[in-house]
């Protein structure tokens, strides 16, 4: 709303809202600043304000403090997945987490996502996602297909299609943040991606081959890490990963289910 | 050793420049008529605007409302705009959405379905049809990731989180782009025989706002710097409903849908007020009427708490809200802590969209500079006056389309060996780099200023001496974002990032402005408080912006053109009289 008749005075009153800013109390953060050559912790406080989100402090200290704080956000609103980072240690996005879950008598303290190669301060090379994606064989239709779908059939796809690639995942999953077995396994996040397509009602395309070996799905030992720390509430594990597997291993590993799907090839 | 050589350089038939909807849907075309292509974005893949889209994406394939059909979308684009929308624009975009609608399908996107197994569609404000196909209340996303998952199967050369502060030209045509990596601010440059503008639009300018940080006018200013026209700037949407408490979350988009699934809007005293505005069509009226109404109730001392109204949605009960608006229930429930389900929203305008942008060519999106194309929400006319929801989606497939097909056309008609000026790089270098030297402010205090003064003075309603006041404050405000003292390197530094963009707010803000004080009526989105009435005499022009050969602005009012005699006949006679 503009303030051009009811308020113009107040400059500081967000546009025409009739409220004081009350200033509650201060929050200590510690931010790491800092390149791929090394850093260190910066202290800086920050006023708080009702509602607010670690992204609203990380904004003041850029506003008011350092201007070259580097940090990425679009949305504001857990919609684009560009603001993880790891707040005391949990990774989360920036924009959801509210100051006031937080005991503001301790120092809050926001890193960089730790599995992947940190640019500047809380901005981190995510480039390797973008890579392992291009090498999911794309949604490839049925021929003659009328196109029609019952909601019934897509549901849980619609669950995968969440993901916003905010890739809290594949930073939290042991296989790539102990043991950066990246180029032999492609995480959680892309698990969920081919989970989508293997179970588009109309995809014709088999993904099983390349799960097992390039994608290295047998790496994963279902600690569910990574649908804990999942913002959009995807049951990577148990929606995603376990069926595949299961797929995986009905293909390669069971000889008997083999030998009968050899044997009624025409029914599968 | 030339100038050239201490550069990146990289070389595409052609190149698109912004990663949303109408970028990404550009680049596959192009692409596939056969031409080498570049995409450049200030974000990651994937996080453009688009991403953010809720309600839906607006194509009459009348799977819900049968009698749906290409004509009454026209139309009701046309009315939505005030009879200011480039016909043929919206004449092409009622006849193409279907099909580029289900083409999305078949590229593997699952919108939600009817009972019969189609795609869904939920009515929406403006459009007499149900006609917005959608996934929930993430539209945006199912689009923009359907589109990026076939676009990187193309052979499309991505370029992330690289800015384009300049574009380049040969004899007056196209012949590239220079820019900056954010990651580490090296300069590059892009040569290219066809360049498409798909960059968004201009929120950042507006203290309360849905925009993020990306919307600060880059295309709009490349393309007038390198010679283009500016249509229309002074039609800025501003969205009834965005969020209004608590402060971290002012602006903050309440999706349209919530209304096109029942939701309802009252004041501080319960009352249903759009009864009172626009009996007919309540809360499903256009945007600019739903804003003006909450702005008058508050005006009139009836807004609620922090000023604004209350949208419920909860009579349609918990599991329907989860399931139909999942996202709106997260983000209250997280940002708020309120439960939709429970209890109403406080929500108030914030500013949306940006109708106006750069002048194309209706049916090829050229601008006036050869070899230079725009698409989605950079580019003007399809909307006029005032966007209808959903519309945009809709306009960022099929213009985003028509731009790749008629970039690669012309670029296989190009020469091959065009040049890059040596002395634009020059320049362009120089002004990137001056910021450091300098000894002003701090831009984002700047840049706060400037949110506060638009807001303030170049809102929703405005008045000859606001907008005269507003004038005479840009200048000042020019002259401090030219000072502005950046710290640190130019690895990685938002502060250093801003000072540019704060020159293309600024710049456009000034049209914004000029636009607002000629149009000497109330029309759409730009309301005047001592012009309230539409004037017929008015919609016969739009507002063109050119930059003179000095470089001082231009601007002129320039006729519509005229409605073809077989579209006119799908209007009443009295409404085309009187528009
Ligand atoms: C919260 C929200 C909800 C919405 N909901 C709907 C809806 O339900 N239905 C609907 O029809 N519309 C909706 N809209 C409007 C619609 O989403 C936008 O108008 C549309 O997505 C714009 O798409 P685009 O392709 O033109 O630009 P964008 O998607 O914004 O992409 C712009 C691109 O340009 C790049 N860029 C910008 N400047 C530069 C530069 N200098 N150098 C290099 N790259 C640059 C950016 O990085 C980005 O990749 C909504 C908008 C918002 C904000
Ligand atoms: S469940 Fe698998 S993919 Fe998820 S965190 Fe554990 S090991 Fe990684
Ligand atoms: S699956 Fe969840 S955690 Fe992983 S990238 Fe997607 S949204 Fe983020
Ligand atoms: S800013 Fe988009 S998810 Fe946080």
């Amino acid at each position: 709303m503009t303030t051009s008749m009811l308020e113009k005075e107040d400059t500081d009153a967000p546009a025409g809202r009739l409220y004081k800013r009350n200033i509650m109390k201060e929050a200590i953060f510690k931010i790491f600043r800092g390149d791929k050559n090394g850093g260190s912790e910066v202290e800086y406080k920050v006023p708080v304000e009702e509602g607010m989100v670690v992204l609203d402090a990380v904004h003041y200290v850029q506003k008011n403090i350092a201007p070259d704080l580097a940090v990425r956000w679009n949305c504001k609103a857990a919609k684009c997945g560009s603001c993880s980072a790891e707040v005391n240690g949990k990774p989360r996005l920036m924009c959801k987490s509210r100051l006031d879950d937080f005991d503001l008598n301790k120092e809050i303290k926001v890193y960089p996502m730790k599995s992947f190669p940190v640019i500047k301060d809380l901005a981190c090379d995510v480039l390797w996602n973008f890579e392992v994606n291009k090498k999911i064989t794309p949604f490839t239709p049925k021929g003659n297909t009328d196109w029609k779908m019952s909601q019934r059939d897509i549901d849980r796809v619609q669950e995968f299609r969440k993901c916003i690639e905010c890739f809290a995942c594949q930073n939290v999953c042991h296989v790539i943040r102990e043991h950066d077995l990246k180029p032999k396994f492609a995480g959680p996040r892309f698990f969920v991606r081919v989970a989508g397509l293997e179970m588009h009602p109309l995809d014709n395309a088999d993904r099983l081959e390349a799960l097992k070996s390039d994608m290295g799905i047998g790496l994963c030992n279902i600690t569910k890490c990574c649908t804990e720390v999942c913002p959009e509430d995807i049951h990577i594990t148990d929606n995603a990963i376990i069926p595949l597997k299961e797929r995986v291993v009905d293909r390669f590993y069971d000889p008997l289910r083999m030998f009968f799907r050899k044997l009624f090839s025409w029914l599968f | 050793m030339s100038v050239i050589d201490r550069f990146e350089i990289h070389e595409h038939d052609v190149l698109v420049i912004g990663a949303g909807g109408a970028g990404l849907r550009a680049a596959i075309e192009a692409s596939a008529n056969g031409v080498s292509v570049g995409l450049v974005c200030k974000s990651l893949l994937g996080k453009a605007h688009t991403v953010m889209a809720e309600g839906g994406i607006a194509a009459a394939i009348s799977n819900v409302d049968k009698h749906d059909d290409w004509k009454t979308h026209f139309k009701d684009t046309i009315r939505g705009g005030k009879f200011l929308n480039n016909w043929k624009m919206a004449e092409l975009h009622a006849k193409e959405a279907p099909e580029r609608v289900l083409e999305l399908e078949r590229w593997g996107a699952l919108f939600d379905r009817t009972q019969d197994g189609k795609i869904l569609q939920r009515p929406f404000g403006g459009h007499t049809c149900k006609r917005l196909c959608h996934v929930g209340d993430r539209t945006g996303l199912e689009m923009i990731r359907t589109l990026q998952d076939k676009g990187i199967h193309m052979g499309i050369e991505v370029y992330m989180e690289c800015t384009i502060t300049k574009l380049l030209k040969d004899n007056g045509k196209t012949s590239g782009a220079f820019g900056y990596w954010r990651e580490n601010g090296r300069f590059v440059i892009f040569k290219a025989k066809a360049i498409v503008l798909a960059t968004g639009g201009v929120g950042k300018a507006y203290k309360v706002t849905s925009n993020s940080w990306e919307y600060t006018s880059d295309g709009q200013i490349l393309a007038y710097n390198a010679g283009a026209e500016i249509l229309d700037a002074e039609f800025v949407q501003f969205h009834p409903t965005g969020m209004i408490w608590p402060p971290g979350v002012i602006g903050i988009l309440v999706t349209e849908a919530v209304r096109g699934e029942g939701g309802i809007l009252t004041n501080k005293d319960g009352f249903r007020f759009m009864e009172k505005y626009d009996p007919e069509r309540m809360e499903l009226s256009t945007r600019d009427v739903v804003a003006r109404s909450i702005y008058m109730e508050n005006k009139e001392g009836r807004g609620t708490p922090h000023g604004g109204a209350f949208l419920d949605i909860s009579h349609k009960g918990a599991d329907y809200i989860k399931k139909k608006l999942p996202s709106m229930y997260h983000q209250f429930k997280e940002l708020a802590d309120v439960d939709i389900t429970k209890g109403p929203m406080e929500v108030g305008p914030t500013c949306h969209y940006s109708m106006g942008g750069i002048r194309v060519d209706g049916e090829t999106t050229a601008t006036s500079v050869p070899g230079l194309f725009a698409a989605g929400e950079v580019a003007a006319g399809l909307h006029g006056a005032n966007r209808l929801g959903g519309n945009s989606l809709s306009d960022l497939l099929v213009f985003g389309c028509r731009s790749g097909l008629y970039a690669a056309e012309y670029a296989k008609k190009s020469s091959s060996n065009l040049k890059i000026d040596e002395q634009e790089i020059q320049l362009a270098e120089k002004e990137m780099i001056r910021f450091f030297e300098n000894n002003g402010e701090n831009p984002y205090t700047v840049h706060k200023d400037l949110q506060e003064l638009m807001q303030n003075y170049v809102g929703i309603f405005r008045t000859e001496s606001d907008l005269q006041y507003a004038i005479k404050e840009l200048v000042k405000i020019t002259d401090r974002a030219k000072k502005v003292k950046i710290d640190g390197s130019r690895m990685y530094n938002p502060g250093w990032h801003m000072a540019y963009d704060l020159q293309n707010m600024i710049q456009y803000s000034q049209f914004i402005t000029e636009s607002a004080i000629r149009r000497k009526e109330s029309r759409g989105a730009h309301s005047r408080i001592d012009f309230p009435e539409t004037d017929p005499e008015c919609s016969k022009w739009n507002n063109v912006i050119k930059m003179n050969d000095d470089g001082s602005m231009n601007i002129r009012q320039e006729p519509l053109s005229q409605m073809s005699e077989e579209l006119k006949k799908l209007f009443e006679e009295k409404e085309l009289v009187k528009k």
